[in-house]
This record gives structure tokens, sequence and C-alpha cells, in this order.
């Protein structure tokens, strides 16, 4: 369910590294939680992002809810199509519907993420 | 009975919603379904077939005597007079300033000495101790939410999954919905049981609500999902019930309407009555607001409209709104209207910028967002 290869926050963002690029993006438990997603904003290529700041809003037809930037870095790439389609993210949230690519500023800040594994027994604890 | 007030309390469906897959949140100190399959998919279902909702945490307020109906003359902004038993009328309990205490809908079982008055769940306490309060002459008051719960069953369909329901039931067998006109009820009474069908709804589409006994809900919950299921009925939840009623512009207590709005302002001034009737709460002050031809001073200084969304962003509740720069408003209803295709919403604006086609900004978290004024109901179904 939750790839191998990505690793997650604890306000269930995903992040795929390769090389000083991650790919970020909201998980299958956040869509889910969060119900029919209606909008979607994200920020600029260019704008720079600490660890835990605000990168974005999601919302659904109830509730407003924040996207954390997993790690810091400068955004290089927005999937502007998803904004205009932001039920995407519910129908495939760990793939198409991947929001920002980052460089990373500081790659060791990934070693506070967790591991698929991790998060799937975080997630089936609560998720809190 | 006392409760606690940390526990929310449940409807007699609250095992039925747990095995729908429903999602509970706390509403009014009830815990409701807010979604089963999802808002969207509900609220569309409701527009195109039918929904089925469990509205049983609403009030039940029962006036008995001889002056029940001289009461709601005097504290409902509506003539309760004019209602035949059988019928149905919208109407407000008002403040001597002509402010809502609530909204409500009174139902004319035996007139002048019988009514049941149907309020919100979050001013089922309020509205009896308002009415207890002002009790006058032979008329007394029972709060009889505990003896009723309550469904509503609302979509083009609704007429044809009720029927078959009523049908196959052994004792409301007999009622014909094709007869029941709009805001009109039925009713029957077995041994200790009893059950109100009223053609009422707070989603702007056909349908009905269902009071009844709450040893009978399950069942006809049941059994409204298994006849209903063929033609497309849903379980719905708060969530689409309020994207459903915000598109239809019909108010919801503590958003849009309260004490410190009046009848008029808030666009329900259809209700009011004057002829033909002594004073009521209120009267005065609604009397100079209410616009009459010929008289353009009477209006109120401000009016509940609806607004649409010029971009993708969301008006939700509380933000804030702007006129020319100035904020006049906060949001008061805001939400993606599915049927419409657009993220609409209610606020007060003047008087003097009322008309549909007044730009106006929402401020949405910190920057401002287009919107302008339209005419509402924002949705209307298609006349059959």
């Amino acid at each position: 369910m939750y790839p191998d290869n990505y690793l997650y926050t604890k306000n269930h963002e995903w992040i795929a590294v390769e090389e000083s690029i991650g790919t970020v993006g909201i998980t299958d438990h956040a869509q889910h939680e969060l119900g029919d997603i209606v909008y979607l904003e994200l920020p600029e290529a260019g704008q720079r992002f600490d660890a835990n700041d605000v990168l974005g809003t999601v919302e659904s037809v109830k509730a407003v809810s924040e996207i954390y930037c997993p790690v810091s870095g400068e955004v290089v790439e927005v999937n502007g199509a998803l904004t205009e389609h932001p039920e995407t993210i519910n129908s495939e949230p760990h793939g198409a519907a991947w929001m920002v690519k980052l460089k990373l500023s500081n790659p060791d800040e990934l070693g506070a993420l967790m591991s698929s594994t991790d998060y799937q027994k975080f997630v089936s604890a609560g998720g809190h | 009975m006392t409760q606690q007030d940390s526990a929310l309390r449940r409807t007699p469906l609250y095992a039925a919603h747990l095995r729908s897959g429903a999602r509970m949140v706390p509403f009014g100190g009830w815990e409701m379904p807010v979604q089963y399959s999802g808002v969207l998919e509900e609220h569309h279902a409701v527009r195109r077939a039918c929904g089925l909702f469990d509205v049983s945490h609403m009030g039940e307020i029962e006036l008995r005597g001889p002056d029940s109906l001289k009461l709601l003359l005097r504290l409902c902004a509506n003539d309760a007079g004019r209602l035949e038993d059988g019928q149905v009328q919208y109407s407000a309990l008002t403040t001597p300033e002509g402010t809502i205490v609530d909204d409500l809908l009174v139902y004319s079982r035996r007139r002048p000495e019988h009514y049941l008055l149907c309020v919100n769940a979050s001013n089922t306490s309020k509205d009896f101790d308002w009415i207890q309060k002002h009790l006058e002459g032979e008329v007394d008051a029972f709060d009889r939410s505990p003896d009723f719960a309550q469904l509503a069953i609302q979509g083009p369909q609704a007429e044809a999954v009720l029927q078959q329901v009523l049908d196959a039931s052994d004792w409301l067998g007999g009622l014909r919905l094709d007869a029941l006109a709009s805001y009109h009820f039925y009713e029957r009474a077995r041994g200790g049981l009893q059950a109100i069908v009223s053609r009422t709804g707070y989603t702007g589409e056909d349908g009905f609500e269902v009071y009844l006994s709450p040893e009978l809900a399950e069942e006809l919950w049941n059994s409204l999902l298994e006849l209903g299921k063929p033609l497309g009925l849903l379980a719905c939840g708060l969530g689409a019930r309020d994207t459903l009623r915000l598109e239809a512009k019909l108010c919801l207590y503590g958003n849009d309407i309260d004490e410190t709005t009046s009848v008029v302002e808030a666009g329900i001034g259809w209700i009011l009555r004057f002829e033909e009737r002594g004073d009521f709460f209120g009267r005065e002050r609604l009397e100079r607001e209410k616009p009459v031809k010929g008289r353009p001073e009477r209006h109120p200084a401000r009016l509940l409209v609806g607004f649409e969304m010029q971009g993708r962003e969301i008006a939700r509740h509380g933000y804030p709104v702007r006129l020319g720069g100035e904020q006049v408003d906060q949001v008061r209803s805001g939400a993606p209207g599915p049927s419409i295709g657009k993220n609409i919403g209610l606020a007060y604006l003047p008087w003097q910028q009322r008309r549909t086609g007044t730009a106006i900004e929402i401020e949405v978290r910190g920057r401002p967002a287009r919107a302008q004024v339209v005419e509402t109901p924002f949705y209307r179904r298609p006349r059959s």
C-alpha cells in the first residue's frame, strides 16, 4: 500500500527521493481522512521552504488542511494540472497526484522521516 | 433524563450507521453521520435519485390546549391560523426585536388545540424554555423529542421509494403519497406507536420527512435502504445535507440566522403575515422592515444574499467579506456547490448593495478572492 521507496511524515506527506530531487505528495491515509477533495493550492517554482513549513493547502468539501514540507528545499517543479483536477488526489495519491518536486538543501533531514513499514504502523495506531 | 455534558447523544440508528460505514462526528450535542460513501456522491444521489438521512436529532415540541393557536400567533412570524389540519408551515420563533430564536416547522394536528413543532437540534432546550416562559391561557408545551425518531427521504425517486416501503408495511399501508401535497402530512397511530409523513425537506428536492416512534426507526431505515437501492437510493450524511440546503438557499441556524438577525434581513420575510392577526413578537420592527410597493423607506438595513466565487477558492464560514475595501460581514455559510459547479456562500450586505452583480471580496487565507452577488436559490430543480 505505501511504496517502500518513499519516506513519510507524521502529517501524512510522502517524499520520493532520487539523487537530490524529492517528489512530494500526500498519502492515501490523508486523502481518505479528508474525503472528496475539491481544492488544491500549491506554491510556485523557485520558492524555498524549510522542513515543516506550510507548502500548500488542500480542501475537501468540509475541511481545510495544510500540506507541510517534509524537508528543506527549493521548489523546482509544480504539478499545475493537479490544481485543476484535485480529485486525482483521492484516486492516485501516491502517483499521478504528486504535488511538487524539491531540490533538497539538506538531505540529512530525510533521516527524521518514517519508512513505509513505520508509517504503516503509525497509521494502524491511529495516525496521530 | 440527565445527560453528561461531555457525552454525545446517539439516535436509534447509531448501530445502523456504523454498519453502513458512516463516519461519525459531533453535531449539536449528537454523534451523527457526516458521510457514508462520500459527500459528493451522496449529494448527487439526492438530486438524481434519492437520499436517506437520519435526522432524529431534530427536536419536537407539542402544544396542547385551546389556546395553542393563540400562543403560536403571538410567538411566531408566520400565521398558524392559516393552517388546516394536515398542513405544515415554515416559521420562526421571534424575539421582541424581530430577530430569530429558531426557525421551525409548525404542524397543525387539530386546530386550534394541538400542534407539533419541529425545531433545530441545537435549539431544542432553548426553544422549549422560551415557549414555557411565554405560555398564556389554556395551553401546555411538551418536549416530545425522545418520542420521535426522524428520517428524511429526498430526491426525484423519493415518492416511488417511500410508497413501496409504506405498501410493504402492515400499519402504514394505504397512505397514498401521490395524494399528499407539498407542506401537508399524514399521521397514523396504533397502540402506543405513531408516525407522521410530511412532504417537506431541507434539500430543494421533492421529498418526505417521516417522524416515528424510535422503536420503528431501524426497521424503516433498513427497508428504505433495501427497497430504495434499485432506484439509486443512498444513505446520506450531514456533509451532503449541508451542500444540498446551501444550494437551495435554506438557512442554517447559528450560521445564517440567529438572535441578531431579523426575519426580514435573513431573506425569509415571505413568512410574515400581518393582516387579520394581533400583535406578535417583533411585529413592529418587522413591519417597518418588510419592503412594500410605494413605501421605499420600508426595508431592512441589510440583507442575506447569495454569492458565487469567481476563482477556485472556497469561501468558508467566518471568512471576512469586503465591499469597496471595507469589511461588511463574515461569510455565514460557504461551500462548494456540486450541482452547479461553483463555490457559493451567503453573507449579509447593506441593503443598498444587495443587487445581483455586486462585486465583493472574500478573504481566504489572508488574500482577497473575488466573488459576486447572484440570484438565489443557487440551484432550482427542473420542473417536470
